[in-house]
């Protein structure tokens, strides 16, 4: 890594470092923040940094950075809503589509607020024709994932062929699915983020699904320990009316996510037996503790061991 | 400096070294400060002499030479480098010896060195060092780990002898990262650092290597411990509150 580099040649004491260089090393600390902590970050970072200026530089280019790899959601001004930070629902650098209200936010990154809202303008969003399907899709989403994340957000964004406006023609769809939990007093934090690409073929009348899932979580109370875990996958179905679409990618989207979570808990129970063992055992591979009182026998025990090794 | 503690306290385990040579930078009138409190991953050099390795630290460190224990020696060499007494130098060598042993039991592979130096007021310092790469391209005899290591530094200072007691006070920082990857399931990445302290009297008579001893293998266990009982679990639970997994039990009961 080149910024690895950058902060080795810094470290001689003698050399000042550049304004740039510190605005990129504050960059660094603030992109990558855990889940929900970037707020805690920022203000250590300032401290440290000690210039305001150079941290207001730092804090506007990586707050949109996180809020879109973090995919947070953010409630509208009005209530009637969350939208989430994302480059699928990215206007600019400051407005964020919300496709089911039809609303365009207006977001303050480092404040982590929505400000304002408008109506969306008909060329940003989708045709009728396309609307039909995401809609569809979006309703059965929002059941799925208020059965399955007590916290959960979701968004159906068209990312392709918006302005198709009847069969013939390819488009695709995008589901995000975002999940945080924040518990700072108990030093817990933590975030769920499914991103799954719905090609819908024309041609072939299929659909094509990809998905990225991330998992992160930070415990950090008395210690620093975080878990990091992402899986892909890919699935199909067949093209048919937006309705039964939208069941058949929902169900597609259910079962891979449900296996995905068991898969999870298989890992976890994989570990104190199993994974763990390869880096420290529990017990000695005598299965009795150490016997420190007694190591000029030991030492004797190694020496015969050291023969009968030499021997084979 | 509190405010870079926080820093270190919520970066990434993985990045740790990259964000410790940032803050020196950042802030080189705390350099020493930072070095002292921030445990880094352990780095190793070859005894060219015995053809063995050893850890590197800050307590086997002269200038820009580390002492092997082994050789006794400096490398890169160094003329007046410092030196233990001839008598903690017996004990630094058998304590290196045992520990090899103890090493090898629990961890079936890696590798350790023990240092030790006097002290101001009569006592003396121990440092344990363990170094295991659990990966299946290193010595993970399982063979389930894509990548996997463990990092632990124990420093014991030892009180001078009172009426046949002494005071040991042990410092101990355990750094581990895991990660398993598969077809199914994908990448699975735990890392972290935790550090505790321990206070103990004993008497002397059964020797010090055994007190010491008996310390850093209590305080390994427990370390493992609450490293997978309580953090390792703590990461769980935030999972199934994100995603309850009684979801799986809805869902798979009308296939059935």
């Amino acid at each position: 890594m080149a910024e690895d580099e950058e902060y080795e040649e810094g470290s001689e004491p003698e050399e000042e470092l550049s304004d740039k260089q510190k605005i990129e090393i504050a960059k660094w600390f603030l992109t990558n923040s855990p889940p929900g902590e970037i707020q805690y970050v920022a203000k250590d970072v300032r401290s440290v940094l000690t210039d305001e200026h150079l941290y207001n530089m730092a804090v506007s280019e990586a707050f949109p950075i996180y809020n879109k790899t973090h995919i947070i959601s953010l409630e509208l001004p009005d209530k009637s809503g969350d939208v989430l930070i994302t480059t699928y629902g990215e206007l600019n650098e400051t407005e964020y589509l919300d496709p089911r209200t039809a609303q365009v936010a207006t977001v303050d990154h480092v404040k982590q607020v929505c400000t304002e809202v408008r109506p969306a303008m008909d060329e940003e969003l989708p045709s009728p024709y396309i609307e039909e399907f995401r809609c569809a899709l979006d309703a059965e989403i929002i059941k799925y994932v208020a059965e399955a994340y007590p916290k959960g957000i979701c968004s159906v964004y068209c990312i392709n062929g918006k302005d198709v406006e009847g069969p013939g023609s390819d488009f695709e769809l995008a589901v995000l699915i975002s999940a945080a939990r924040h518990s700072p007093q108990n030093f817990c934090n933590g975030s769920w983020r499914s991103i799954w690409n719905v090609e819908f073929k024309d041609d072939m009348q299929m659909i094509e699904l990809r998905c990225t899932m991330q998992v992160g979580a930070h415990y950090f109370e008395e210690g620093n320990v975080q878990l990091d875990a992402n899986h892909e996958c890919k699935d199909s179905t067949i093209f048919q009316s937006p309705d039964d679409c939208a069941i058949s990618i929902t169900n597609i989207i259910r079962h891979h996510e449900t296996e995905y979570l068991a898969s999870l808990e298989g890992s976890y129970l994989n570990l104190p037996d199993t994974t763990f063992k390869d880096l420290r055992r529990k017990l000695p591979v005598t299965r009795t503790l150490f016997p420190w009182h007694n190591t000029l026998q030991i030492s004797l025990n190694r020496d015969i061991t050291k023969e009968i090794g030499t021997g084979k | 400096m509190e405010a870079a503690m926080g820093l270190m306290r919520r970066i990434h385990p993985k990045h740790s070294e990259t964000a410790l040579s940032a803050l020196l930078s950042l802030l080189p009138h705390h350099s020493s400060d930072l070095l002292s409190q921030v445990d880094q991953p352990l780095q190793v050099l070859c005894d060219v002499d015995i053809g063995k390795e050893f850890i590197l630290c800050e307590y086997n460190r002269d200038a820009d030479s580390y002492r092997s224990p082994w050789s006794n020696k400096y490398h890169p060499p160094l003329e007046d480098g410092q030196l233990p007494s001839v008598e903690l130098r017996k004990l630094e060598l058998e304590a290196n010896d045992v520990f090899t042993i103890y090493r090898d039991q629990y961890y079936e592979g890696g590798i350790s060195s023990v240092y030790m130096w006097e002290d101001e007021n009569e006592g003396f310092v121990a440092c344990f060092l363990i170094k295991k790469d659990g990966s299946k391209a290193g010595q993970g005899r399982r063979g389930y780990l894509e990548e996997g290591s463990w990092d632990a530094i124990h420093v014991i200072e030892v009180g001078p002898e009172d009426e046949g007691i002494a005071h040991y006070c042990l410092t101990s920082t355990v750094m581990l990262s895991l990660t398993t990857r598969d077809e199914s399931s994908g990448t699975f990445s735990l890392s972290g650092s935790i550090r505790r302290q321990m206070n103990m009297d004993f008497a002397v008579a059964e020797g010090h290597l055994c007190n010491m001893g008996r310390m850093i293998e209590e305080m390994e266990s427990k370390l493992r411990n609450s490293l997978d009982q309580v953090y390792f679990g703590k990461t769980r639970e935030m999972v199934c509150m994100l995603r309850p997994p009684s979801e799986v039990l809805q869902v798979r009961l009308p296939d059935s």
